[in-house]
């Protein structure tokens, strides 16, 4: 543990930051940023992962490495939700989502 | 002196995850994500863990980030205003993310975890290495060979799902 640092503090930090994510994934309309509040929610959880592992039991390095599998999963998602988010814009190009009239992605206006 | 330090980095990690996610550009938003994980980043070196600090550097900060810029630039959204979101919605957002800060801050307060005083076994990349490919007890060889495969399906299916398709 770290000394003057209570692991409440840690905890109350995280969980303000993962629920800003979720704020952020109820608001947004753009699949991007919703993109970026789902890395902010797994960041959060990282944390708390990495301060139970570090305050409770530090003879063990459980926490450590699932968060290292958590980071690992981040990327893996990451890359194919973007590659899902151009998708949907080169199909948005093709007219394929105006004839239907509805906006997935890209919905800001110039 | 470390208290001084926590309390710098939970203030940048909390504000810039504000922006993040209330900005109006986009770009904005990814750069405002990029200092959130380089904050995390720094957490972990108080903890003493430096090779996940190192792994968050490079793979989020270095890797997710770049990623959301390309695939930002790639759909043309590079000076873009986000849409206006009604307020309808935003209120909704902000209560039920209170209500859950709320429910969670409770119930934290109300538990009593008591800080354990055992020797921490050592961070060191050596010893991450052999935890990790290790059968015995404390190993982790199984995780690690799950997520192998599963960074290869994810690589292949983004490729997949990124390509033209040809008529």
């Amino acid at each position: 543990m770290i000394e003057g640092i209570s692991i409440y503090y840690i905890l109350t930090m995280s969980t303000i930051m993962f629920f800003i994510g979720a704020y952020g994934f109820l608001t947004r309309k753009n699949l991007i940023t919703m993109l970026m509040s789902i890395e902010l929610v797994l960041n959060a959880v990282n944390i708390n992962f990495v301060a139970f592992n570090k305050y409770l039991y530090p003879e063990n390095m459980q926490g450590h490495f699932f968060g290292m599998f958590i980071i690992g999963i981040a990327a893996a998602e990451a890359a194919v939700a973007i590659a899902i988010i151009i998708n949907i814009y080169i199909m948005k190009l093709n007219d394929y989502f105006k004839e239907k009239n509805i906006d997935y992605c890209c919905s800001s206006r110039r | 002196m470390e208290t001084i330090i926590f309390y710098i980095l939970s203030f940048i990690i909390i504000v810039f995850s504000l922006l993040t996610v209330t900005t109006k550009k986009i770009l904005r938003a990814a750069v405002y994500l990029l200092f959130v994980l380089g904050a995390t980043a720094g957490i972990y070196f108080m903890f003493n863990y430096n090779f996940l600090a190192a792994v968050q550097l490079t793979v989020y900060a270095g890797g997710i980030v770049v990623l959301i810029i390309f695939s930002i630039l790639l759909t043309h959204q590079i000076n873009t205003n986000l849409d206006k979101i009604n307020a309808k919605k935003i209120a909704l957002g902000i209560i039920s993310s209170g209500l859950g800060i709320f429910l969670v801050l409770s119930t934290l307060n109300n538990h009593l975890f008591v800080a354990s005083n055992n020797q921490a076994t050592d961070s060191s990349i050596h010893g991450i290495g052999r935890a990790l490919l290790s059968y015995s007890d404390n190993g982790y060889i199984l995780p690690f060979e799950v997520i192998s495969v599963l960074l290869l399906a994810a690589m292949i299916g983004a490729i997949v799902i990124a390509k033209k398709e040809e008529a």
